[in-house]
């Protein structure tokens, strides 16, 4: 994870995460050129794996120029023509976080463009909504995008971020809902269990922030305990943090792990 | 779980947070200046904490949104301010 310490893998594996999924984002600051992005998928094929294979941890990621630097079509452009070299890395799962940040109109393009290319090259696709004011706006014009995409299945899709007035929307169409749980301003722990007991637990999947700003790696395993707290068992807990991701990810024939306690 | 487990297990917590909404307000009506937008949609979600219904959290999150449906002609700027501007009546 490009934005965390090593302590943090530490944290992770000993909490029992499995594997890590990390999503090409924004680096806090504009890159200035496709220069930037090509190192930066490398730390993301290259670097990351080596860094987290010390703790036992399988690294995976995501490939694409992310909503933030959008704008700037010429760029994208540049960027959108390197992913390809890279797609067949082994720890590649597909496109993502892609998606829209400020609802614009470039954004929107270059949405379409990285989707074209997971369809191209039969990727899965993960996708970034917008936060606070304008997730509502830009959760309805993703899936609204996606769906008119007929070569997309929707069950390879995730789109992420969902919160109450968006995960019906995102389920309805029968792609993936992920819930990102935040330790301040956006989806808490509790809010995220409440949107698991209103709209079931097939297709959703819950993931741990962990960005540039103030974020928790563990938000998943804490999850898990007020889960625990609430009450549901631990099948449920596991379905949920465990068995759903891998239903998703299985999906990508490079996505293999395996549970160290489990029998071969 | 039973709504009495739910009061055992949150309700400290939801009134800690409810005091400290209570004490933000009283911090903002203290401070000189104008409200702007963003207090306007807060005081219209608070509302909605009062009604009958099921889904406030919900209510509460489509009040601070943008209910617009055709992209903007150009982002900007990168950050959310958590209420839509232009919101009106
Ligand atoms: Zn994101």
């Amino acid at each position: 994870m490009v934005s965390r310490v090593t302590d943090d893998y530490v944290r992770m594996a000993t909490a029992g995460c499995q594997a890590i999924c990390e999503p090409a984002f924004w680096a806090g600051f504009d890159r200035s050129s496709v220069h930037g992005f090509y190192d930066y998928f490398c730390q993301l094929t290259e670097h990351e794996p080596k860094r987290a294979a010390k703790f036992g941890l399988p690294h995976f990621c995501w490939l694409c120029i992310n909503p933030k630097e959008s704008e700037d079509l010429k760029l994208a452009d540049d960027v959108l023509a390197i992913i390809p070299k890279f797609l067949n890395r082994p720890n590649v799962l597909g496109i993502g976080e892609i998606g829209l940040n400020k609802n614009s109109r470039n954004e929107m393009k270059v949405l379409e463009k990285h989707v074209d290319l997971a369809a191209k090259h039969d990727q899965l696709i993960l996708v970034h909504t917008p936060h606070l004011e304008d997730k509502l706006k830009g959760t309805r014009l993703i899936v609204d995008l996606i769906k008119s995409d007929k070569r997309i299945k929707p069950e390879r899709v995730i789109i992420d971020h969902v919160e109450e007035h968006t995960v019906k929307l995102v389920l309805d169409t029968g792609m993936w809902a992920g819930m990102t749980l935040y330790p301040e301003s956006k989806c808490s722990p509790a809010r995220a269990i409440d949107m698991v007991e209103v709209y079931g637990d097939q297709r959703i999947w819950m993931n741990s922030a962990c960005d540039w700003g103030v974020s928790d790696p563990l938000a998943v395993p804490k999850t898990a305990l007020e889960m625990q707290r609430r009450g549901h068992s631990a099948a449920a807990i596991d379905k949920l943090i465990y068995q759903n991701p891998l239903k998703f990810l299985s999906q990508c024939p490079k996505f293999k792990i395996q549970r160290p306690w489990q029998p071969t | 779980m039973t709504r009495q487990q739910i009061l055992d297990l949150y309700f400290i917590d939801a009134r800690h947070k409810l005091i400290d909404l209570a004490a933000f307000m009283d911090r903002v009506e203290r401070a000189e200046g104008n409200e702007d937008f963003r207090m306007k949609a807060f005081r219209e979600a608070l509302e909605e904490l009062s009604k009958n219904n099921r889904e406030k959290a919900r209510q509460v999150l489509l009040t601070f949104s943008d209910p617009t449906t055709k992209p903007i002609a150009k982002a900007s700027v990168k950050g959310a301010t958590g209420a839509w501007p232009e919101k009106t009546g």
